[in-house]
């Protein structure tokens, strides 16, 4: 059996790419699932605010995934759960495992990998201290308290400010726990603003900017912190440390696109973001792949997510129907100063329009993003205010897209005046 | 009565345990933490050394170039990972090259075989990423990595399908002579043996002085560590250590046989317990390694632990008897994982020399079997799914660990009672998630299959509780 495509991954992004392709025409499409069900991490995001942009109203993580999963029925779209994809091949072999059916090789004409992210851990930052139980990441404490429907501890210090250690902080408060204090090693937080309101303000959890966790001490479990100030070279500061009494450390330090496979499978991956190189249509450097979702880069809003891995649907059922979209003339996009983690990287000549996504390296006041086709100014557009926390984007249209005469553009970031 | 007592079960009371179980024996393994190998023996730089450090004449040197011997010939038979990579010591100086010469003779005189001294054209050949002030190295094909744990137990889980009986959580407090050999209180009652082996590692000098007059003193040393992802488990193919100085064999940067790269150790004076990481220690040791391998990506860390050596004042293995029947086995630091075969060979000896009957006994078992899911082939991934279908359920995805692998490792001799035990057989949460996707599946696993509540199930010791009660409307589940 020869299918039309394969989706790695059946979370957001797979549903919305699979949904996608069977809407511009696809039939056979498999999309493969390592849980027991389909929804990926928004089973476990059980808060609301999902959905504001795509459907307009605020849903919970399940029901933002069931409204998908829904949308499966009668597309004749074939789903495998509880199925582990060991190898995906550049000549789109996909090999898997589950209990019933044992190790299979499958065939596709098109594959979108839609692995997601995972959690940076405490090694990746090397915390120092003993390595007691209760210290996790907010994510497994999600898991915990959300769908096994147990506490994973009492008095908690949570370590970065990132969403979903935002969502932790207001979820054990709400379950009983107290939560002494969010520390963010950054002068800024790593999270969106209206969950520093509505996470940390509205219960009083103080968050500590350019201050980190220098000791965690506690033979078995956790008995306390040291925290401290850092410099600008995000050293402790000697003299300003803060201890707590807690038995919880939650880690929400930052997520890592999950692109083992794509590694494996010879695929390029930008090597500063970990995320899997794509073209404006979401295709990887191998022809008929694409990429969509946290395994390109990691986003603040599950909607942009279905946004791009519809973006990604289509253009597999382009690449079934109508072939490969010709590389020659390519346009790269590049990042200024005070830039980061562009995506698209490269643009398709004959691309219809391209939508650039990137985060800002600080924070700026009243700015304006430039692109740029060497002096030529293509894009000019104003901010109120700009955060690494929070995803920019910029759309350029067909008629901007001719107007590039060179093969290289760049995104600028700076300070205007009001 | 027991024939034998053996207290400590890390890489030295198991390997004693393995050899003496193969007799007609009656023998106990007191070991107070609630699993095994869970000292010294978790936490190291995982080597089989080849034997050309050690001083001559030394009991290093004596058991260093057997063991590593006997290590591989254990490894093989209880399938235990080990793979002999061979190890480079990299001189930087005209000064070191002399080291280099200084170390070959050693080897020579304590038997290493095979030995050669790169220039350094072939160093870099070799080596790409060594660093470009290298200017020779020592080459000892002998040398290998092994995964220290799983060696540990599976002698300690031999010993006990041989009969041997492990007795967890059990802590010696006093230790008085009897009528016909020793009487050992403990917090879990009483063990009564004709001889007693003193394997207890940093405490070894605590336990020699509850029955004879002190001739040693334990002087812990920690030693911290990098454990790197896989991305980084190629940047060097040997072992490569830099030229010992006063403070050991120096950090040292080699893959692991699960395919990471670690780098350490430091050495510090410490407690016997004190296993915590600082951010000194970790600063000098990526400062140390830049010397010999100056490209290492240490945003790759995956993972940094402590190990505490068990030095002795002696600066040389503790191997003689404290009293009547009474064998220490200890200071058993560096090159300590390597010689532990050959030690416990020793002391079977020695035990025999002064009285223990050693009787042969039939039917001993001297093979285990570890099913690795992700080394079969695809056929055999097929048999072994349509054999037992939980092992087409993979739970650990960075490692590729299935349910079957951590149900086999909650059905082994030895049964683990954490994340951590599990951790330690099957591999589960080795990999660069850390368990932060796997460890709330396996906990339900190990609950289930141990018949107990979640709230029951430890991360590793006994203290080191997960979970704290359940939420106020219960889970999802």
């Amino acid at each position: 059996m020869m299918y039309d495509l394969i989706v790695v991954g059946g979370g957001p992004a797979g549903l919305a790419a699979a949904l996608a392709a069977n809407e511009k025409g696809l039939s056979k499409i498999l999309i493969i699932e390592r849980d027991s069900q389909l929804g990926g991490i928004l089973n476990q995001c059980i808060h609301n605010g999902f959905g504001l942009h795509y459907f307009k109203e605020e849903l919970t993580g399940p029901e933002y995934a069931g409204r998908f999963i829904e949308m499966l029925e009668g597309t004749g779209i074939e789903a495998m759960t509880d199925t582990m994809v060991l190898d995906v091949t550049q000549d789109k072999k996909v090999h898997c495992i589950n209990p019933e059916k044992g190790y299979q090789v499958l065939e596709a004409k098109s594959i979108v990998l839609a692995m997601g992210c995972r959690e940076r851990t405490r090694g990746a930052i090397s915390i120092p201290g003993t390595r007691p139980a209760g210290v996790l990441t907010a994510g497994a404490a999600q898991r915990f308290v959300n769908i096994e429907g147990h506490m994973v501890g009492k008095k908690v210090v949570i370590l970065g400010s990132g969403d979903i250690g935002l969502i932790m902080a207001r979820r054990m408060t709400l379950e009983g726990a107290k939560v002494l204090a969010c520390v963010e090693v950054m002068p800024y937080s790593g999270g969106l603003q209206r969950n520093i309101v509505q996470c940390l303000n509205d219960f009083d959890i103080p968050l500590f900017l350019s201050h980190t966790i220098i000791d965690i001490r506690g033979k078995e479990r956790v008995e306390g912190v040291t925290i401290a100030e850092v410099g600008p070279d995000r050293r402790p500061i000697k003299g300003t440390e803060i201890d707590f009494d807690c038995d919880t450390v939650l880690l929400s330090v930052g997520l890592i696109p999950e692109n083992e496979l794509t590694r494996n499978a010879g695929i390029d991956i930008d090597p500063k973001t970990n995320g899997v190189v794509v073209w404006e249509n979401m295709e990887t450097s191998v022809p008929g792949i694409f990429a969509s979702g946290n395994v390109v880069h990691v986003h603040d809003l599950v909607d942009y997510v279905t946004g791009e891995s519809q973006k990604a649907g289509r253009a597999a059922a382009e690449y079934v129907k109508q072939g490969v979209r010709s590389r020659e003339h390519a346009i790269s996009v590049k990042e200024g100063k005070d830039v980061g983690f562009i995506v698209p990287l490269k643009i398709h000549r004959e691309a219809m329009d391209a939508e650039i996504f990137f985060r800002v390296r600080r924070i700026f006041e009243t700015s304006a993003i430039t692109v740029k086709d060497g002096d030529k100014v293509l894009a000019h557009l104003k901010r109120a205010h700009m955060a690494p926390g929070e995803m920019e984007r910029v759309r350029l249209s067909r008629a901007l897209l001719d107007a590039i005469d060179g093969d290289e553009i760049t995104v600028y970031a700076e300070e205007v005046e009001a | 009565m027991y024939d034998v007592a053996i207290i400590g079960c890390g890489i030295t009371g198991s390997a004693c345990a393995y050899y003496l179980s193969k007799y007609s024996l009656k023998i106990a393994i007191i070991e107070k933490y609630n699993d095994v190998c869970c000292g010294t023996t978790r936490a190291n730089s995982a080597i089989i050394h080849a034997g050309y450090d050690p001083v001559p004449g030394t009991n290093c040197a004596k058991f260093n170039v057997r063991g590593n011997e006997l290590t591989k010939e254990i490894c093989k038979k209880l399938d235990v990972l080990c793979k002999e990579i061979g190890s480079l010591v990299v001189a930087f100086s005209d000064k070191e090259k002399e080291t280099l010469n200084v170390l070959y003779d050693r080897g020579i005189k304590n038997g290493v075989p095979n030995m050669e001294i790169w220039d350094k054209d072939r160093l870099i050949k070799e080596e790409p990423n060594i660093s470009e002030n290298a200017v020779a190295a020592l080459y000892a094909p002998t040398a290998a990595i092994v995964n220290p744990w799983e060696y540990g137990l599976a002698m300690a889980e031999t010993a006990v399908r041989n009969g041997a009986q492990l007795k967890l959580n059990t802590e010696v407090t006093d230790i008085i002579k009897s009528e016909n050999g020793w009487l050992i209180k403990t917090n879990n009652g009483s063990v009564e043996a004709k001889y007693v082996i003193n394997a207890a590692g940093v405490y070894s000098d605590v336990i020699h002085n509850m029955v004879a007059e002190k001739t040693f003193e334990i002087l812990p040393s920690a030693g911290e560590y990098y454990l790197l992802d896989k991305s980084e488990g190629e940047r060097v193919k040997h072992v490569i250590f830099q030229c010992p100085n006063e403070l050991g064999k120096g950090v040292l940067v080699a893959p692991t046989v699960h395919g990471n790269l670690i780098v350490g150790p430091n050495a510090i004076k410490s407690d016997r317990d004190d296993t915590r990481t600082t951010t000194a220690s970790l600063d000098f040791i990526r400062q140390a390694a830049s010397k010999s391998v100056p490209s290492i990506q240490y945003r790759e860390n995956i993972r940094n632990f402590t190990g505490v050596r068990a030095n002795s004042d002696t600066d040389d293995f503790v191997i003689e008897f404290a009293a009547e029947n009474f064998l220490d086995l200890a200071g058993i630091k560096s090159p300590g994982l390597s010689a532990a075969p050959a030690i416990a060979e020793e002391a079977v000896k020695m035990l025999s020399e002064s009285g223990l009957e050693l009787k042969e006994k039939g039917n001993v078992i001297d093979t285990r079997k570890h099913l690795r899911f992700k080394e079969l082939s695809d056929e055999e991934k097929n048999k072994v799914i349509s054999e037992n279908p939980l092992y087409g359920r993979v739970v650990c995805r960075c490692e590729t660990i299935t349910e079957g692998e951590i149900v086999d490792a909650l059905s082994s001799p030895i049964t683990p009672v954490s994340l951590d035990g599990v951790k330690r057989r099957a591999g589960t949460g080795m990999g660069r998630c850390q368990g932060g996707f796997c460890g709330p599946k396996v906990l339900e696993i190990i609950a289930r299959k141990n018949g107990i509540t979640f709230e029951d199930v430890l991360q590793d010791g006994n203290g080191s509780y997960i979970l704290t009660g359940e939420t106020k409307n219960g889970g999802a589940k």
